[in-house]
């Protein structure tokens, strides 16, 4: 939920035109490596967003969330052509609507299950599809599939962009991240969203309000399940293979992370962890070989100090904390609050 | 498949499933009792394989290395809870989950930087060595054997511990009632205390005497983890009959399945917590 207020609105602006200007940058600070690092933060930024739906929002805490990314990553490998370019509006169409239907038939059954059980069967889920991935030959098992060119969005031959080059596809990742943010900050401020907001409040009293909420879990679960695909479909995209390991249980371990990293609930929040651990461990990893070391004890102290996520460093009034799926939230929680 | 290979097979489910057990039955205490999620919980299998490689190298001797290891791990157990975990149980659990993961990589680094990220292996203790013959001229290591052994010890142990003792009749209601224990003047503090060390010690034993068995090896940590958690979740969170029940149907299916059909063993045990949760969403036994 973006905050309402003009400054918020001020700041992803200045914040999307910083981004949007980058590669035009002078060389120390730009430069192909750093772009390329650039197009891998917005594209886990994608990836944590459409978690954030599922887990910020609307409370369900999801530990498969990388099957969907996944498939749509593994969906350009086994569509991606050896000797020549894909065609992209089609791969593209094949990893968000494939991930989608998978999540359409992953949520409908994991649906039954709440809280920490909610947890563990979409784990369950998710190295199941890994397993299919990792043990059978569809995609050249545990050794990964390569994409050998980039993906081919010509418009009836006409060439509008040639994702080859590093600051373009950076544009084209950046014009994707708009795209997926825009649209989950319009679904969050529909009544759609404030529905979810209401469920993860308290599902009872929706259900008792006349709210279908399963179905409205289902369709977050979809959506979210959706975007994820796209960052999938880029990540594909942008390393040219794809191996199994996005599909475990460590990505989305990671993706949990950089949401409650950057603090839950909020769009921004996901953004702003995605940045914080890709730049981070990439930092980190420059210093020394213990990198993870100084990783783990960042994110304790962020645990220990603050509470609300890097999120909460900002500058807006302090929200109470969010109620946990696992224990439902007491009858004097109103859900008041402006979430839009 | 021959009469022979089945009952072998049969012993390595046992002997796989109640090494699960050990090491789930303490991450079901901690989260049935303190409702802590412990993802750092699978470190401490890692950091037990990794005492029992330095400590043998040590000492010289396997059984000194598990004495003085499991002394180690039950005031290390303390000491964590004391420092870190005492500070989670009125957080949310997704901050749980974000701190127990900044302990695993820690702990995954600290390990590298004090053993290094060499694979190792530990020698079995000369008594234990042999094996023994099961018919049609096939034969079984001591070793598993007596590992199997030892955990049904301890498992049958903590039965009794937490069925029939005064401090088992705390960790009972502890789970379910923790405001009623408190009040009625149990220590609280203490009993989560030693609760918690008790769990870190039963993984860091599992890890101990699970070492000459596989090798010892960076990253062992996080494949338990998970497949605790199945134990865990399928026998129902905060029992640990569930676990016990749990953890050899796992060894069962985990061990034909790698028999039987190799392309998809890996699914197996999750198709079964699946189908299992479906079934029943709170798991098999419900916590008590």
């Amino acid at each position: 939920m973006t905050s309402n207020t003009s400054l918020s609105r001020v700041a992803w602006a200045l914040a999307f035109m910083l981004l949007a200007v980058f590669p035009l940058l002078p060389e120390p600070i730009s430069g192909k490596f750093h772009t390329e690092l650039l197009s891998k933060v917005m594209i886990m930024a994608i990836f944590a967003a459409s978690l954030q739906l599922l887990v910020g929002c609307t409370g369900l805490v999801s530990l498969g969330h990388a099957a969907f990314f996944g498939f749509g990553a593994y969906a350009v490998a086994m569509l991606a052509p050896m000797s020549e370019a894909g065609n992209g509006w089609l791969m593209l169409l094949a990893a968000t609507a494939g991930a989608a239907l998978l999540a359409l038939v992953i949520g409908a059954l994991v649906m039954r299950t709440q809280g920490i059980y909610f947890i563990m069967v979409t784990l369950a889920f998710g190295q199941l599809v890994y397993f299919v991935f990792h043990d059978t030959k569809i995609a050249g098992g545990s050794d990964g599939a390569y994409v050998y060119f980039k993906p081919d969005f010509a418009i009836a031959g006409w060439q509008w962009i040639d994702l080859e080059r590093a600051d373009r596809f950076y544009w084209f990742v950046l014009g994707a991240l708009v795209l997926a943010l825009g649209s989950l900050a319009l679904l969050l401020r529909s009544r759609f969203g404030h529905a979810l907001v209401g469920i993860r409040h308290n599902e009872q009293r929706m259900r008792a309000a006349g709210y279908p909420t399963l179905l409205y879990k289902l369709a977050a679960f979809v959506v979210a399940g959706l975007l994820a695909g796209l960052g999938g479909f880029l990540y594909a995209a942008q390393y040219g293979f794809v191996t199994p390991e996005i599909l475990s249980w460590h990505y989305s371990g990671n993706a949990l992370v950089m949401i409650i990293l950057g603090g839950l609930g909020s769009l921004g929040g996901a953004v702003a962890g995605a940045f914080a651990f890709v730049l981070l461990s990439e930092g980190f990893s420059a210093l020394t070989r213990h990198w993870q070391l100084l990783f783990g004890g960042f994110i304790i102290l962020t645990v220990a100090l603050l509470p609300q996520g890097l999120a909460g460093l900002s500058l807006r009034r302090p929200r109470r904390p969010l109620p946990t799926p696992t224990s439902p939230p007491t009858s004097t929680d109103t859900p008041r609050e402006r979430h839009a | 498949m021959d009469l022979t290979t089945l009952l072998i097979q049969c012993l390595n489910s046992v002997q796989y499933g109640l090494l699960l057990f050990l090491v789930a039955s303490g991450l079901t205490l901690i989260f049935g009792i303190m409702g802590v999620i412990n993802l750092a919980h699978g470190s401490f299998y890692m950091i037990g394989a990794y005492l029992a490689f330095s400590l043998s190298t040590l000492l010289g001797s396997l059984p000194l290395a598990l004495l003085v290891g499991v002394v180690l791990a039950v005031a290390f157990g303390y000491l964590l809870e004391w420092v870190f975990f005492s500070y989670l149980y009125e957080r949310e659990h997704l901050q749980q989950v974000l701190m127990t993961y900044g302990l695993i990589l820690v702990f995954e680094e600290l390990r590298s930087l004090l053993v290094g990220d060499e694979v190792h292996g530990v020698a079995i203790p000369e008594l234990l060595a042999g094996s023994i013959a099961i018919g049609n001229g096939m034969t079984y290591p001591v070793y598993r054997l007596f590992v199997s052994g030892v955990c049904l010890a301890l498992a049958l142990g903590m039965y009794l511990l937490i069925s029939k003792t005064r401090l088992g009749m705390m960790v009972r209601a502890g789970a379910t009632h923790r405001e009623m224990v408190q009040s009625l003047g149990i220590n609280i503090t203490l009993l989560y205390r030693v609760v918690f060390a008790v769990g870190v010690a039963l993984a860091v034993f599992a890890g101990m005497i699970a070492a000459p068995m596989s090798s010892v090896y960076p990253g062992m940590g996080g494949q338990v983890l998970i497949v605790c958690f199945v134990v865990v979740v399928i026998g129902g969170i905060g029992s640990v009959k569930g676990a016990l029940v749990a953890a050899l149907l796992i060894g069962f299916v985990d061990t034909f399945g790698k028999v039987l059909w190799q392309e998809g063993a890996g699914a197996l045990v999750y198709v079964l917590m699946a189908g299992i949760l479906l079934w029943r969403p709170a798991g098999l036994f419900k916590a008590g």
